[in-house]
């Protein structure tokens, strides 16, 4: 389960900020603002990324780099809030 | 205002050449052409008659014979330099600024560019020393381009002239666009073009047969932080109201009516209500509009002209328009641009020339020179913010700067706080003022293909810069820093060239810039940074000192930057043939400069996505324009995409 989340943000990651490079080297804990992967923008597509795939409704007070900021917390967080769209 | 061309070395047909070239900047000057040649030099001139219109033609010869100038642009206090020559007993032939700058030379040499105060570039042939003499105005207002070929030295005020000299084509320099995928504009000397540089401002240079030499005539200084200022609040309004009305007095000298850019914000309406005070025939003033609120001023305008009588045009910047004049706007800058904002001043200069005017007044430079833009206050709110790391409210203040960026207003204390690297940053980088927003623009090099990044290696922009600062830029303030980095080199390196004087000669209009004078950008330097920028409130001192001017809701008015919609205007059903081909696998693979697949996906995403943020935004508008200046200036690209 956590493996396909993780596969599924980073994938997600990896078209929509880095445009298929996947030669870069997205390590799991490496920062997406510091790395100049999202911006503010993209920190809203992101959002809606996780709300259309997981199912999460996120309020203001989730959307902040304790739970967004790398593929580690994004993942951790969507695995503790996740409840499946389908069955 | 107008346009040259020259060179200096032996070349078989000159005349014909400096036809051709001419030729091709006759743009900037349709009223009158003319030729000079001699043995070993020659000059080439296209004029746009504004000063002295029946008796200025050029190239200008002196008495003697032995000194000829190509000149573009205007001095301003040429009446007042003419009259000191007078009295020490020149006489003058013409009514013209430029016979000014001939006797100048003729008694002081190159020296002479220390009086002049205007916006200028020139050429000066001196047969007596057998040399060529070249300078260019301090903030680098008007243009000067050259390179060396088969042993001949060439000179023009566009480079599509250069271009005209057999044996010399157009390459891409692969370090000005790194510069421009970084830090917005090349780093002159260096252009877009290999082997093509650009006398910077305030710099002249002499070549004589032996050697070129370049050395600068002027240096913008600010005082050391820790000297105290020396002048009261109400003195220094006083001061600079003088200054700026003088100086706007001495721009309205034309022998044709001079009109006005009017934006709605506070510096075109300033220089707009001084300037119609001093047009008893009344004074024509221009703007554009746009159809999205958030880029949309017109209601200002509009009140600002009903304020001052003026008679007011608008040209409205339409879905689809930004698109429709894109190659025409990059055939002019000569350069990729990473934003759109050129091309509806592009539209701009062009109503201004259906409506018969050849010279126009506009804020620019108040914002470089009283610290005007959002980026001063940017870095005032992350030193804040650094100083309480981890701070919950502090952070709030950058939404506060940026209310016309919807991307930031849902975002949370701690996002803010990392999207502007508040925090954890070295307060005494000497980049700290836009460091965030060089390295938020080189994300875009993301697109760069992987010939392109091998052949940069580890090329650092931003080191760069850092490299070509003054010795005594670590003693400034934080914010006269900051002004300096946006003075020295975003404002000619991009603002006052490819939105200022390519997009206004386009349609052989003149700009002319009051708050450029260099006696107000001295004056100003000297200033208190908190006189300049009061908390949040940026340039202060310019609303006290003008405020009668103005009704209150403009003087009142924070600064709304002007932008143009970017990667959107290309998107849409109405999507033009030359963005797909330009977009295309093919055209992308011809040029080589960036990762197909990457371009491609981007190119999706923007279409079905107009909500792009900053990067996005940024690197479509530079893909695109880099491939329209392949496709204008080497012939690859977009052409091979519409064969395929």
């Amino acid at each position: 389960m956590t493996q396909t989340i993780k596969e599924k943000v980073k994938t997600f990651i990896i078209e929509n900020f880095l445009f298929g490079d996947t030669s870069y080297d997205l390590a799991d804990t490496a920062s997406l603002i510091e790395n100049d992967i999202v911006d503010s923008t993209g920190v809203l597509e992101l959002v809606a990324f996780i709300e259309d795939q997981f199912g999460i409704a996120m309020a203001d007070a989730d959307i902040v780099p304790a739970n967004l900021d790398s593929l580690a917390r994004i993942s951790a967080f969507i695995e503790a809030k996740a409840v499946p769209v389908t069955a | 205002m107008c346009g040259f061309s020259g060179y200096f070395g032996s070349i078989r047909d000159g005349r014909a050449l400096l036809e051709t070239m001419t030729a091709a900047i006759a743009h900037r000057g349709p009223d009158e052409q003319g030729i000079f040649t001699a043995p070993e030099a020659g000059l080439g001139h296209v004029r746009l008659s504004i000063v002295g219109l029946g008796d200025g033609q050029q190239p200008m010869s002196d008495a003697s014979g032995e000194l000829t100038i190509a000149f573009n642009g205007e001095i301003f206090n040429y009446v007042e330099l003419r009259d000191e020559l007078r009295a020490r007993g020149r006489r003058f032939r013409t009514s013209s600024d430029t016979e000014v700058i001939l006797h100048l030379y003729d008694e002081m040499g190159e020296a002479c560019v220390s009086l002049l105060n205007g916006d200028f570039a020139f050429a000066i042939w001196d047969a007596r020393r057998r040399r060529m003499m070249l300078a260019r105005d301090r903030m680098g207002v008007r243009p000067l381009f050259y390179t060396a070929h088969g042993g001949t030295f060439y000179l023009a005020s566009e480079i599509k002239a250069l271009l005209k000299v057999p044996g010399i084509s157009a390459e891409i320099d692969p370090i000005a666009l790194d510069q421009i995928f970084t830090l917005w504009a090349p780093i002159a000397p260096r252009t877009p073009f290999r082997n093509i540089l650009e006398l910077e401002p305030a710099h002249l240079m002499v070549v004589d047969e032996r050697s070129v030499t370049t050395r600068p005539y002027w240096q913008l200084q600010y005082p050391d932080r820790d000297r105290p200022g020396g002048i009261d609040e109400r003195t220094a309004a006083e001061e600079l109201r003088a200054l700026l009305t003088d100086a706007t007095r001495i721009r309205m000298r034309a022998d044709v009516p001079v009109g006005a850019y009017l934006s709605g914000g506070l510096d075109s309406s300033v220089v707009s209500a001084l300037a119609a005070g001093m047009a008893p025939q009344g004074l024509r003033t221009f703007s554009v509009t746009f159809d999205s609120a958030e880029h949309d001023e017109s209601a200002f305008q509009l009140e600002m002209a009903a304020a001052l009588g003026t008679d007011h045009k608008a040209i409205a910047c339409r879905e689809g328009e930004i698109a429709r004049v894109f190659p025409d706007v990059i055939r002019f800058t000569e350069r990729p641009i990473i934003r759109t904002a050129p091309a509806p001043l592009y539209q701009l200069s062009g109503l201004v020339r259906e409506a018969g005017l050849k010279v126009v007044l506009t804020g620019e430079g108040a914002d470089e020179v009283f610290a005007g833009y959002d980026i001063f206050k940017e870095a005032r709110v992350r030193r804040f913010c650094g100083r309480q790391p981890g701070s919950r409210i502090r952070p709030h203040l950058f939404r506060k700067l940026y209310p016309y960026l919807p991307g930031l207003k849902q975002q949370s204390a701690e996002y803010l706080a990392a999207f502007f690297g508040a925090g954890d940053e070295r307060l005494d980088d000497p980049l700290f003022s836009h460091r965030p927003r060089f390295k938020g623009t080189a994300a875009t090099k993301l697109f760069f293909s992987a010939e392109l990044r091998a052949q940069l290696k580890d090329y650092d922009a931003a080191a760069e810069l850092v490299g070509r600062l003054p010795l005594d830029f670590g003693r400034w303030h934080p914010l006269h820093q900051a002004q300096y980095l946006e003075s020295r080199f975003l404002l000619p390196g991009y603002i006052l060239s490819s939105q200022g004087d390519r997009m206004a000669m386009a349609h052989g209009i003149e700009g002319r810039f009051p708050f450029l004078d260099h006696r107000l950008v001295e004056f100003a330097a000297t200033l208190p940074p908190e006189v300049k920028l009061r908390g949040l409130t940026e340039k202060h001192i310019l609303r006290e000192a003008t405020k009668d001017l103005l009704p209150p809701a403009i003087g009142r008015r924070v600064k709304q930057p002007y932008r143009a919609p970017d990667s959107h205007s290309f998107s849409g059903p109405g999507a033009l043939d030359y963005v797909r081909g330009a977009f295309s696998t093919e055209a992308i693979a011809a040029g080589g400069l960036f990762n197909a697949g990457a371009v491609a996906k981007l190119y999706e995403k923007c279409r079905s996505r107009p909500a792009s943020g900053f990067r996005d935004n940024a690197a479509f508008v530079g893909i695109l324009s880099t491939q329209l200046w392949l496709q204008t200036f080497t012939g690859t690209g977009i052409r091979k995409a519409e064969a395929a």
